[in-house]
């Protein structure tokens, strides 16, 4: 199955995997050969590459995945290899989280909608920032 | 007749200049190697990107529901022209053509009796709709202090305009950058965004015999991927503007170059004629008073 993480910027890798588990905005999936075309969107997250008895994370942010026949595309707005993801990496995406849920509250003030969406992308934010073992400050909603 | 040594002084500073210009040349040359290694290595993105909206817009696009941002306002009254040029000059008819081609689109929908906002990127474009324009502008996006273009400058871009559509005002929104065709020749371009089109080529590459699943919903996905499509029309034309920026700058200064060349020829002949002149003059002089004695 062919593995595909692209950002805008450039493309990230593109090999051959085994399996892969996306942060699907529903919740995580892990995609092995054969699986059903799908395209979900991202919530911030670990994607985890398996290939050849080794494995790769990447914490990405926004965009989608697209999975069909031929393997897994995943195109993340942000990619960053779990290796070289810092607390200042950390600190700027979740300030940007916490501006977005500012703004929302402020801007649709009768609709719960967007509110309840920037919250959980806030959420989303923190559980990704303790899942790699770097804090976050604890939101306020 | 200008004296030797003002012919002189003027080849000399001719000379300066091309050596300017000359070095700005391959500044430009290095600069587009690069702009255009940044164009080549977000075209994956950018083409995964349009061919999944392609297929969403295509099953979600015709129905009622579809989002603002896909089936538009339902009216066209009042038009954001996004204007996109470079910081500096010095780069030929770059900066001008853009603008020119969005005056004329701006002088062709106020005869259509249609309202005209106007948002500029870079400074250049800035001051050229200022000049004319002032009255419909609305905005201005520094990106002075960027050396080189990355996804969040585009982002920054996107979410302000889609700021001001969520706040009604403007109905349609169309940005005006240039296409890399080469060295020589970048093509000012206009396109829509808001209410997005799928790219026609990403359309007609539309595989319909995968069915996807969409998670969580394909509505929702949509919803989520338009402000992103948005923002991504916008990174691909800022790094499509940049590599023709330094294309036009690049040729620009070739010619500059080549003129400059020219120019100390000609300068070089005018100056040895004068000073053959002032020689024969001399001798003439050396002679007659021999003569006289």
């Amino acid at each position: 199955m062919q593995f595909d993480l692209v950002s805008p910027e450039r493309s990230l890798a593109s090999h051959a995997a085994t399996s892969v588990s996306i942060p699907g905005a529903d919740g995580d999936l892990t995609v092995m050969a054969g699986h059903a075309p799908t395209i979900t969107t991202l919530r911030p997250g670990l994607l985890k590459v398996e290939a050849d008895g080794k494995s790769a994370e990447y914490v990405v942010t926004g965009g989608f995945a697209e999975i069909n026949a031929e393997g897994v595309t995943v195109l993340a707005e942000r990619a960053v290899a779990r290796a070289d993801m810092t607390q200042e990496h950390l600190d700027e995406m979740y300030q940007e989280a916490e501006n977005m849920y500012k703004t929302a509250k402020d801007n649709w003030q009768n609709e719960p909608g967007p509110v309840d969406d920037a919250a959980k992308l806030l959420g989303d934010m923190v559980a990704m920032g303790s899942e790699i073992g770097l804090s976050t400050k604890q939101p306020s909603l | 007749m200008p004296s030797l040594k003002d012919l002189k002084n003027r080849i000399q500073s001719v000379k300066n200049t091309r050596k300017i210009t000359k070095a700005m040349q391959m500044v430009a040359a290095a600069k587009l190697r690069r702009a255009q290694e940044a164009a080549e290595q977000s075209r994956p993105y950018t083409e995964r990107f349009n061919a999944v909206m392609a297929g969403l817009a295509g099953s979600v696009g015709g129905s009622d529901n579809a989002p603002k941002l896909l089936s538009g306002t339902g009216s066209d009254q009042t038009h954001l022209l996004v204007v996109m040029t470079a910081e500096r000059g010095l780069c030929g008819g770059f900066n001008a053509n853009i603008s020119k081609k969005a005056k004329a689109k701006a002088a062709e929908l106020e005869a259509a009796g249609k309202t005209v906002k106007i948002l500029t990127v870079g400074k250049k474009g800035r001051d050229a709709m200022k000049r004319d324009l002032g009255s419909r502008f609305v905005g201005h996006v520094d990106l002075t202090e960027v050396k080189r273009v990355s996804y969040p400058d585009a982002q920054g871009i996107a979410k302000d305009i889609l700021g001001r559509f969520d706040a009604g005002e403007f109905d349609v929104a169309t940005i005006f950058y240039a296409k890399f065709v080469n060295v020589v020749s970048q093509t000012p371009t206009a396109q829509q965004i808001i209410p997005f089109e799928v790219p026609a080529e990403a359309v007609a590459d539309v595989d319909g015999s995968t069915v996807y699943d969409y998670e969580p919903s394909e509505e929702a996905v949509l919803a989520d991927l338009l402000p992103r499509a948005i923002a991504t029309a916008i990174f691909s034309a800022l790094l499509e503007n940049g590599a023709s920026e330094q294309g036009a700058r690049m040729s620009a200064m070739d010619n500059a170059t080549r003129n400059a060349g020219d120019m100390i020829e000609k300068l070089t002949i005018q100056y040895n004629r004068s000073r053959q002149a002032v020689i024969t003059n001399e001798l003439i002089e050396i002679i007659s008073g021999a003569e006289a004695l």
